[in-house]
């Protein structure tokens, strides 16, 4: 074996030069931070991976059995400081690693706006985020631009260092957003919310994709993200607001229909209360939105006459629903209308604030913890006055 | 016939379920019909079916099970491996705009498949099947606690791998990827009988796991040979015991979740979907609470024969016994604590990815304890490299590679970029095969001359061990480095045709796997041919230093004739020290467990179940329901369970041994 990879490391070396790795090599601060602790964690355990590899190859030479000069200690079973070194060195070693995943995760968290466009850079109250609204369809990706009210389907621009907030859902099964060169990923569920804080910092187009098999047309989810300098960013706004197609409740219920390998599309002008319905899976009219129903369960629910104002469902996304058994597919009617709905939500969510605080650079304290009272907003992401460290890995 | 009378018979099933559009499966489907019916037509010619349904298929002798489950998990392991090497070519080629040659339905059936049968019904089979094999015979016992009960857990598993198979001719498999996440695996989106399958061969063959985890647990911890304290058992014993335990506590979570999901599938309920307070999320935890144990029940007991094997072949006892002991306790309470690391990236806070992070690394201190052992074991030994020593070192090479990138990804920031990745691809199989396997086929070769008398040919057996490891790191390093580039798992076409290269590499190192079966096969055969020559008369071909090394090779039904007593945890190896003489006279009767066909016949109506529900041919369903209870009950009234092996014929068999041995000299 250790002929074979020596003779291998030649050609390895000339293919390794010619290829991309966008994990190692990333072009956006966050990627980039990734990468540094997945080298640092690897370095850290080569300390413990080599020696060992070593002393296998070593011991298997000089015991076997054909030595005869080599001691041989059939009965030697235990020695206490040995033990003591075999459990104390990878102890050490996961101590070291596990300090710095306590620090990495919390400073890496995607829910966390980030605190910095590159290494020595950081955020200041001139750095606007972009807000992007993305929804994994089957088996395509929308993106809105809140904004500027334009979306796009297959393609995701954005400016270089301005930082970038995703919101993410997914109208029918799971995805994963990602892409390698801007920053980790995160799951994109349907009924559900994700995010993601990310910047990119160098002008150029790279590769976005679903990392979640979700049917059939998964092969096809990919998309190009552009990151544009300011006015390449206008431009595309411009050209994209110059189109006709209207992203509208009825024209999202026809894109949200299966489809593959669907090519870039955009949208001049997209209904303001689109993502939100996605979100709360009450695109269709009629259909109650979660936010609606939760809001009436936590106020004690309507009772057994809830449960049975369902209306019969015809089609949702791939067919029509239902068990063999129970009941015939339906959904929870809405009690208000469509608009109603959205106003209630956004009355809701208007605590939450858009602007970004730059950040307060005391000493790190625990963060990301949820603390008693203060629901469904991450400690320091939403308060704006996280108390994180300028922590450089 | 009226059409509502051919649905109510055949429910879904229908001329269109049979996938006669699909070339490959056809081609599949006629060559297993023809080597099956030249299989059957060869049992009867030579009679063979009498001798198979009494020797073995109603067998209670748990040598006989534990090899059958090996010949379960070999057949199964063809399997799984076209299906890898299928995808490894389609994968080769889906370049430039070409779709490759398998389209999606088929495709994602196939990495689903390869999955599925890859972990349920290739590597627990053979992992049970060693289990079964040795753990009575190294403890001293005569046979496992509840001898009917195993026979039955073997059959239910094959009835699982059965319905697995049939989904390959009869309608589709999942296409949904080996966990089944919903919603995808819900009815709204899979509304075809693929996941139907995949959840009933997994609920048949999770019962047969179950109630083997119960019974070897019952043996090891009530069948000890006298003097045989805990802390005196062999390491694989003890590394079963954990095993089992975590089989116990693991599997009815997965009976449980898969349980709810065929709730939502077959009467509407909401526990894992979109809407009506449903949560996708909750199956994803439920599945992995599950999941994450089912790692550390496939590979301990390799982490057991390793034990074993380095100690033997090199001449020397196990070093820190204690400390071995106490990391695999260690390993098993803490395999139950780490389960989110496989969805970091789904959303959960940092706090508590920090914590699944830093207790999945904890993992690795025990296991690299167990790594220095194995190598302070070999210092200062008399290595004999046989071919379990080899596999042996190699393992403890690879391993520590797939150990490593363990480590990493168990870091949430570096598996937000590498999560479902091809690293995590190759990070799995990197432990899989360079743990699980090379630890079975380090098994399988040190066991092999004590199940049949006679050790596997070493020629054969370097050609596949050869071809195996080179063609593993040839198949996953690029694996590793097509992660690093960003690429993800399950794609069938691709975009970039830079990659090519890589998916080239992969598909060759694959070919040499299957080169590396292949030598295995033939390993089989030409041991087979050439028994005489290779044959083990003292029952100690490896100067062994545990109980199994001390009766006959093959044994005896009743394995041992008098209980042995032991004083030490090399038991074997201190009687030979010690003196041993074996008792040549003195026999008594001794007590055994009748065959019974039972369990194969609650298992053929488990599978028939299964179908029924799957095709929504409810009497079928109904009936064998029915026939399940009936038979089970009546088995209770079935009062010829035992009989005694007259003490002339224990005699008979004894002095055959002593003279064999004499002729050793």
């Amino acid at each position: 074996m250790k002929r074979f990879g020596t003779l291998l490391l030649l050609p390895l070396a000339g293919l390794l030069s010619g290829c991309n790795l966008d994990v190692l090599a990333p072009a956006g601060d966050v990627a980039a931070q990734q990468r540094d602790l997945l080298v640092v964690s690897t370095v850290l355990m080569l300390i413990i991976i080599i020696p060992v590899m070593a002393l296998t190859v070593f011991f298997a030479w000089r015991y076997r059995a054909s030595n005869a000069s080599a001691t041989y200690t059939p009965d030697w079973d235990h020695s206490t400081k040995l033990e003591l070194v075999i459990w104390a060195a990878p102890l050490l070693i996961i101590i070291c690693l596990g300090a710095l995943t306590w620090l990495g995760t919390h400073l890496l968290d995607p829910y966390r706006r980030i605190d910095r466009i590159e290494a020595g850079k950081p955020i200041t109250q001139d750095h606007k985020p972009l807000t992007v609204e993305v929804v994994a369809l089957d088996w395509k990706w929308l993106f809105i631009y809140p904004e500027y009210g334009v979306a796009a389907v297959n393609e995701l621009a954005a400016p270089v260092d301005r930082p970038i907030d995703f919101r993410i859902t997914s109208s029918a099964v799971m995805n994963s957003f990602y892409i390698p060169a801007l920053a980790g990923q995160i799951y994109a569920m349907p009924g559900m919310e994700t995010k993601l804080h990310a910047v990119i910092n160098d002008p150029g187009t790279y590769k976005g994709f679903s990392a979640n098999y979700s049917g059939a047309g998964f092969s096809g989810m990919r998309f190009d993200f552009h990151g544009l300098s300011a006015e390449a960013f206008d431009q595309w706004v411009a050209k994209a607001k110059a189109g006709t197609e209207k992203l509208s409740r009825e024209s999202y219920l026809e894109l949200e229909r299966p489809s593959e390998n669907e090519p870039v599309r955009h949208y001049a002008s997209v209904d303001a209360d689109l993502y939100d319905a996605v979100l709360n899976m009450c695109v269709e009219r009629g259909k109650m939105c979660m936010s609606e129903m939760m809001a009436i369960d936590a106020k004690g629910g309507l009772g057994l006459e809830g449960a049975r104002s369902t209306l019969p469902l015809e089609y949702d996304k791939f067919a029509r629903r239902g068990a063999v058994f129970g009941v015939d597919p339906s959904y929870v009617a809405s009690i208000c209308t469509a608009e109603e709905a959205a106003a209630a939500w956004r009355a809701a969510r208007g605590t939450e604030k858009t602007d970004w605080m730059p950040k307060d650079l005391s000493p790190l304290r625990g963060a990301g913890l949820l603390r008693p009272g203060m629901d469904r907003q991450r400690a320091d992401a939403s308060t704006g006055g996280g108390h994180l460290p300028p922590f450089e890995l | 016939m009226p059409d509502s009378l051919i649905k109510f018979i055949f429910g879904r099933l229908s001329w269109e379920s049979l996938p006669l559009h699909e070339p490959i499966v056809v081609g599949t489907f006629m060559a297993v019909a023809l080597g099956g019916a030249v299989l059957v037509g060869a049992l009867t010619y030579y009679r063979l079916w009498g001798y198979l349904w009494r020797e073995w298929f109603t067998s209670v002798d748990h040598k006989k099970i534990g090899i059958m489950y090996m010949v379960l998990g070999l057949v199964m392991l063809l399997r799984g491996f076209s299906d890898a090497i299928m995808m490894r070519l389609q994968q080769a080629i889906a370049f430039n705009g070409s779709e490759g040659y398998l389209n999606a339905h088929h495709y994602d059936q196939i990495f689903t498949a390869h999955g599925v049968i890859m972990i349920f019904f290739v590597a627990m089979p053979f992992v049970t099947g060693l289990m079964n094999y040795v753990v009575p015979l190294q403890i001293g016992a005569r046979d496992v606690s509840f001898p009917f009960l195993n026979n039955f857990s073997f059959w239910m598993t094959v009835g699982g791998a059965v319905l697995v198979m049939a989904s390959l001719f009869v309608g589709e498999f999942a296409q949904t990827g080996w966990l089944a996440y919903p919603p995808l695996s819900n009815i709204g989106y899979s509304p075809d009988v693929g996941v139907d399958y995949y959840i009933w061969a997994l609920q048949v063959a999770g019962v047969g796991t179950t109630l083997s985890g119960i019974n070897l647990i019952c043996t090891i911890v009530k069948m000890r040979a006298p003097g045989m304290t805990m802390m005196r058992m062999p390491v694989f014993t003890w590394t079963s015991l954990c095993t089992n335990v975590l089989i116990v506590a693991s599997f009815p979570v997965l009976t449980a979740v898969l349980s709810m999901l065929a709730l939502d599938r077959y009467v509407g309920t909401n526990f894992f979907t979109n809407d009506f307070g449903g949560s996708p999320m909750m199956y994803v935890n439920l599945i992995w609470i599950w999941g994450h144990p089912e790692v550390y029940i496939l590979i301990l007991p390799l982490f057991g024969v390793f034990s074993e094997v380095t100690s033997t072949f090199s001449g020397k006892r196990l070093f820190g016994y204690t400390s071995m002991v106490y990391a695999t306790v260690v390993i098993t309470i803490l395999s139950y604590l780490v389960w989110l690391h496989h969805f970091f990236t789904m959303g959960s806070g940092a706090s508590v990815n920090s914590f699944f992070g830093i207790t999945t690394m904890i993992i690795s201190i025990p296991t690299g304890a167990k790594i220095f052992n194995w190598l302070f074991t070999m210092y200062r030994g008399r290595i004999r490299f046989e071919l379990p020593m080899m596999w042996t070192v190699a393992f403890m090479l690879t391993f520590v590679v797939g150990g490593m990138t363990g480590v990493l990804l168990a870091v949430p920031p570096a598996d937000f970029v590498l999560h479902n990745s091809l690293f995590l691809i190759a990070h799995f199989h990197n432990v899989i095969i360079g743990g699980v396997l090379f630890g079975l086929f380090a098994g399988i070769v040190y066991w092999w001359p004590k199940a049949f008398g006679f050790k596997l040919d070493p020629f054969w057996g370097k050609v596949s061990f050869w071809c195996w490891v080179v063609g593993f790191w040839f198949a996953f390093m690029p694996l590793y480095i097509l992660g690093l580039m960003g690429v993800t798992r399950r794609m069938r076409v691709f975009d970039d045709p830079s990659l090519q290269i890589w998916f080239v590499i992969a598909a060759f190192g694959a070919v040499l796997i299957a080169i590396g079966i292949a030598a295995f096969l033939i390993q089989i055969y030409v041991s087979i041919r050439r028994r005489e020559e290779l044959t083990d008369p003292t029952g100690d071909p490896w100067n062994g230093r545990t109980l199994e090394w001390s009766t006959s090779s093959p044994p005896p039904d009743y394995n041992f004739a008098f209980t042995p007593v032991v004083r030490d945890n090399d038991a074997w190896w201190d009687m030979k020290k010690a003196g041993y003489k074996r008792p040549l006279s003195g026999f008594k009767p001794i007590h055994m467990p009748r065959n019974t066909g039972t369990g194969v016949i609650l298992a053929a109506l488990s599978v028939a179940l299964g179908f029924g529900l799957i095709w929504y041919m409810w009497w079928l369903a109904a009936a064998s329901f029915i026939g399940i209870i009936a038979t089970a009950i009546g088995h209770t009234f079935n009062y010829h369970r035992d009989f005694h092996i007259p003490a002339s014929e224990v005699t008979q068999t004894e002095e055959a041994r002593t003279r064999l041995l004499a002729m050793q000299g």
